[in-house]
């Protein structure tokens, strides 16, 4: 519970911060929120020997609705997501973070930097098909949500780049469902489930998404699940079908609390009541 | 108005809330050096090495100590303090550091001590131990079999005991029995928890050392200490300031105490050691591990003839100060609130390559009460009968109390089909039937469970459980010491050490009442052997039916010497006087009164007219020890929604009736049953102490270790009768340990009754949501359901043993 011993620095430009990143090398990790970092440190399962603590770098915080995307700030907190339900799916799978105090305290961008498969917001990234914008050395680059988680805790990320802004379109006509399993109400996802429906004129399928959390090393999408229900009727039946493939080509690792094949059969029916719900938006 | 009875607001409260308690970590002491323990990774091993010369090269470090470097500084080992009459006990030498090897994961090896706790913890990383691992075995029935690895050669079995208790004649029920049920039972570990880990601060200042610990037991740690270091008793002082929740995690005498004491004292500085949880987790005691072999016998009618239970006790590697009494501790109410007329028990501990267990949360009770409970539940099944009828009709009768059991223990007072009845007229049992078949049509999986429960607390009586008893080393009486002040505050003394439970506040109501002073003005001290009365300490739901009718004693003795004051100064017969609102008044004369204060001032500073055969000052004490135990009761019904499809289990309602004698504080005791039945819901359901196979512990942090919290806990429906205990002159019984105590047959009865339409017959504990869910596949007919019990778990290749992907704890468990 006492972290390795660190530097800690708290530049106030971001081409500071990415500055001490890259002269620091690996050793240097941001801090944007810290509750999973420090975490680890004080269980001395990480051990960086330099924070950079963003808090003082301006222009992170934004949240702002601009043409058919939301502009979030890479700063903006999991209580700021939680208390701007029009974000849809993001602030309804915000609010199921944790608890009250780390909502005040984490943020987006250091959830999805940190690229944790059983955190809830990348898997909305990725159901959302959303992307972030990264400030490295060489300038800022954007990197599409299926670029960016790459395996267990690495993203697509170099070492010094940090993210400034996430970008999710705008779900104007589509219905949601954020689904987390857990045992208490503050804990990570056993799984979760991102469901994302558009509903066509005559109230069929005409497109879905599903993102799953903690189903593999990196979030997933559930492409057979949607193949199965995308351009076809929506109705309980069709979504039960639909849901039975949520699992397919998951191989979640086992733990304390879940094996595998319960783990998959967790990811069916979270999939099933997250369509439904966001079938009858 | 008295004020016994009232819902006071705690006293402690305004100082607690606003960060301005007083805790061991808060002590800084001139020229503090700060401990940090190596502690072993492996659960077994031979030491082939300790270097520790990086460590001591480390800035800010002060000394790097194994355990050979301090072999001379204790004249005596960790004292376990059982010696039941005619049984032997196998109990290893428990040096604070170990030699040669270590038997448990956290086992302390090495102490770094240094000018800051981070430099001490950095400096810990680099003490290098070489392991020459030894085979392990975590599991207690794996441990009995013949060619177990064995946890400590010198015995040659892993068996440490075997305690056996008999009464009426149990084989005569068994051979006319007309049914017969047998179950097996899991009690799983599981943790103290409290919200403050441990800490101990030793200061060594000429001959005198002094401890401040977090601890429920200063008294009885001071009385192990001072021999463990070779000194006498008037040359340490203990104290235990605020104490931010015990659970039983401290009711015990640990080695970190006994080594900051030893560093203190050789390196002339005082010494700071402070746990962290994930250490919590691994070397402060554990609970419960019990696995329970249980019988009852009946008649068809439902009268239940015979109860048998063969219990298998897993103490872990050694014997800490109780740790093979506790399983023992439920033994006289382990037939329940049940006039059973022959009862035969039979415990065996066992060593396994664990943290030793001991006293946590009910201690031994809770294991009776589940299994006496559930099996009570699997007989009305196995007979037809509607549960509830089948306890009514064994239940001992309102009229026969005191009632005698086949054991010989004598419950003190019940009224066990009044509670009963008070429950159901709180939960309306056949409107709950009814909507439960409504919402089974609806798919919804709801249960209830019914816990009737009797538990044994106030520990005394000393002949009952002190040498000529059951043998513990100790007496168990109280004391007190009431002081009025000359302006008519007063000051208590108690010898018992609250560390959470409100005392200062309800002890502030008995003494005010008899006294005539507001409770306001009633300081309740305690916690600090150089100051005031010699007490035995606060566990067993003791404090105030033995320290607290303690307290009343001396407080009438002060009233009885304030009455002879008040009577020659108002020129009265001391019979004459009584207290009515707090004065003291001649009967019939209610012109002709004085206050407390009044009076207080004439014993300090005497008036002429004051008789010179009462002496000055107003202070007395009184030491008590009860003649009997006290038995609160009450039953507990817990409504459980299951989901189905998931496994998972939510508690929806729960309503408890519990009598605990007269009420000194409601909101006092509704707080002790709400904590109470959050730790049985938090055993039933979320909560268990994890080994691996090769007793690496899974559970380190509260990541892993799932304590409920606020949300996971329904809001509570209380209530209470209140049968007074013979047993001493307040009527008053125990309320800590009630809920805990009574809960988990309730939650798990719950479970199962959801569970009864999906063929479900039985899942031991912990109902977690991927067991049920597997309990319901096998049930149907798919695979091959959960394991009973998960010590020893072997997880996927891939698992780190984290739920999700929270930290876990690193392999050393600890602060290497």
């Amino acid at each position: 519970m006492i972290t390795a011993p660190f530097d800690y620095e708290t530049p106030e430009t971001l081409d500071e911060a990415v500055r001490m990143l890259h002269e620091n090398g690996e050793d240097a990790k941001l801090l944007a929120g810290g509750h999973s970092l420090l975490p680890l440190m004080k269980l001395r399962l990480a051990a960086p020997t330099l924070l950079v603590d963003l808090r003082l770098v301006p222009g992170l915080h934004h949240i702002q609705r601009e043409n058919g995307s939301w502009r979030i700030g890479a700063l903006a907190r999991h209580a700021d997501l939680q208390d701007t339900p029009e974000l849809g799916v993001a602030s309804a799978a915000a609010k199921q973070i944790a608890d009250q105090q780390v909502r005040n305290r984490g943020t987006i961008g250091g959830s999805l930097a940190h690229g944790d498969p059983a955190s809830d917001l990348p898997a909305v990234l990725v159901a959302l098909e959303g992307e972030v914008s990264a400030q490295g050395r060489n300038g800022l680059r954007t990197i599409p949500a299926g670029e960016l988680f790459q395996d267990y805790l690495t993203t697509a990320l170099a070492h010094d780049e940090v993210i400034t802004e996430v970008r999710l379109p705008a779900t104007d006509g589509w219905g949601y469902g954020y689904e987390k399993f857990t045992r208490r109400a503050e804990d990570w996802a056993m799984v979760g489930v991102c469901a994302l429906v558009k509903k066509g004129a005559d109230g069929s399928c005409e497109d879905v998404r599903v993102g799953l959390t903690n189903m593999g090393s990196t979030p997933l999408r559930a492409t057979a699940a949607e193949q199965a229900l995308r351009g076809g009727s929506l109705d309980g039946d069709s979504i039960a079908s639909a849901a039975e493939h949520a699992a397919e080509g998951t191989d979640p690792p086992g733990d304390l609390n879940a094996t595998p094949d319960y783990k998959r059969h967790l990811a069916r029916v979270l999939t099933r009541r997250a369509l439904v719900a966001a079938a009858q938006a | 108005m008295t004020s016994v009875g009232q819902a006071l607001k705690r006293k402690e409260d305004p100082r607690m809330i606003t960060g301005r308690g007083y805790y061991t970590e808060d002590i800084q002491l001139p020229g503090m050096l700060y401990a940090v323990i190596v502690r072993s990774p492996e659960a077994h091993a031979t030491i082939t090495s300790i270097d520790t010369s990086a460590a001591k090269e480390r800035d800010g470090v002060v000394a790097v100590y194994t355990g050979e470097d301090l072999a001379g500084d204790f004249a005596g080992p960790l004292p376990m303090v059982w010696a039941p009459p005619g049984v032997e006990i196998n109990t290893p030498e428990h040096w604070p550091l170990k030699r040669g090897e270590v038997k448990h994961v956290g086992d302390p090896v090495a102490v770094v001590v240094a000018t800051s706790r981070t430099a001490a913890f950095d400096a810990a990383d680099d003490v290098i131990v070489d392991y020459d691992p030894k085979p392990v075995v975590v599991d207690p029935e794996q441990a009995l079999e013949d060619g177990s690895p064995l946890v400590w050669d010198s015995f040659g079995t892993n068996k440490t005991h075997e305690w056996a208790v008999a009464g009426g004649d149990f084989e005569a029920a068994e051979a006319e029995a007309e049914v017969t049920v047998e179950a097996r039972y899991v009690n799983h570990r599981t943790s103290g928890a409290p919200i403050e880990p441990r800490c101990s601060v030793a200061e060594a200042r000429a001959e005198k050392l002094t401890l401040y610990s977090t601890t429920q037991i200063p008294h009885i740690a001071r009385f192990v200490l001072s021999g463990m270091l070779g000194i006498a008793e008037d040359k340490l002082r203990v104290v235990a300031p605020d104490v931010g929740g015990g659970f039983g995690a401290k009711l015990q005498v640990y080695a970190e105490e006994a080594l900051v004491l030893a560093l203190a004292k050789r390196l002339g500085r005082p010494v700071k050691w402070t746990e962290t949880r994930s250490e919590h987790m691994t070397t402060s005691h554990h609970g419960r591990d019990q696995i329970s072999y249980v019988t009852l016998t009946a008649k068809r009618d439902g009268t239940v003839t015979g109860c048998r239970a063969r219990i298998i006790a897993d103490l872990g590697a050694y014997q800490q100060l109780l740790t093979p009494f506790i399983p023992t501790l439920g033994f006289p109410v382990m037939g329940g609130c049940y006039a059973i007329p022959s009862i035969d028990l039979h415990f065996t501990g066992v060593f396994t390559n664990k943290m030793p267990t001991d006293a946590i949360r009910g201690a031994g009770r809770p294991e009776a009460t589940y299994w006496i409970e559930l099996t009570m539940d699997k007989l009305a099944r196995e007979l037809g009968m509607d549960p509830l009828e089948l306890r009514r009709k064994n239940f001992v009768r309102k009229e026969q109390f005191p009632f005698e059991t086949a054991l010989g223990i004598v419950y003190d007072s019940g009224d066990y089909h009044g509670s009963l009845d008070r429950l159901l007229e709180n939960f309306d049992l056949d409107e709950f039937r009814s909507e439960q078949a409504g919402l089974r049509e609806q798919g919804i999986h709801r249960g209830v469970g019914f816990s009737t429960y009797v538990e044994v607390c106030g520990l005394a009586p000393s002949r009952a459980v002190g040498p000529q008893g059951v043998g513990l080393q100790a007496a168990f009486y109280e004391s007190a010491n009431v002081r009025v002040t000359p302006t008519g505050s007063a000051i208590v003394y108690s010898g018992i050490s609250p560390h959470g439970q409100g005392l200062d506040t309800s002890f502030a109501q008995i003494a005010g009442d008899i006294l005539g002073i507001d409770p306001q003005n009633v300081e309740i001290l305690h916690g600090d052997t150089d100051q005031g009365a010699w007490g035995w300490d606060t566990y067993g739901s003791r404090s105030l039916s033995v320290g607290g009718e303690a307290l009343a004693r001396a407080a009438r003795k002060v009233q009885d010497k304030a009455k002879r004051i008040c009577a020659a100064l108002l020129e009265a017969a001391p019979e004459d006087i009584e207290l009515t609102d707090g004065k003291y008044q001649v009967k019939g004369s209610p012109d002709k009164s004085m206050t407390m204060a009044e009076i207080s001032g004439a014993a300090h500073i005497p008036p002429a007219e004051l008789p010179a055969d009462i002496e000055p000052g107003l202070e007395e004490s009184s030491f008590y020890d009860p003649e009997n135990f006290v038995f609160p009761f009450g039953a507990h019904a817990c409504v459980v929604d299951v989901d189905a499809e998931t496994g998972k289990v939510s508690v929806v309602r729960y309503v408890a009736v519990d009598d605990c004698g007269p009420a000194i504080n409601p909101m006092l005791i509704d707080g002790q049953v709400h904590g109470g039945i959050t730790h049985a819901i938090g055993q039933a359901l979320y909560e268990q102490v994890v080994y691996d196979e090769d007793g690496q512990l899974v559970t380190g942090t509260f990541v892993d270790y799932a304590l409920p919290t606020a949300a996971e806990v329904p809001g509570f429906e209380t209530d209470r009768t209140e049968t007074p205990s013979p047993t001493n002159s307040l009527g008053v019984k125990g309320i800590g340990e009630a809920g805990t105590i009574a809960a988990t047959p309730a939650v798990t009865a719950a479970v199962m009754d959801a569970l009864q339409p999906l063929g479900v017959l039985w899942l031991d504990m912990p109902l977690t949501p991927v067991r049920v869910y597997e309990a319901i596949q096998a049930a149907q007919g798919n695979g091959a359901g959960p394991p009973s019990s998960q010590q020893g778990v072997r997880l996927d290749e891939h698992g780190r043993g984290s739920a999700g992907s929270g930290p876990t704890a690193p392999d050393e468990g600890g602060a290497s």
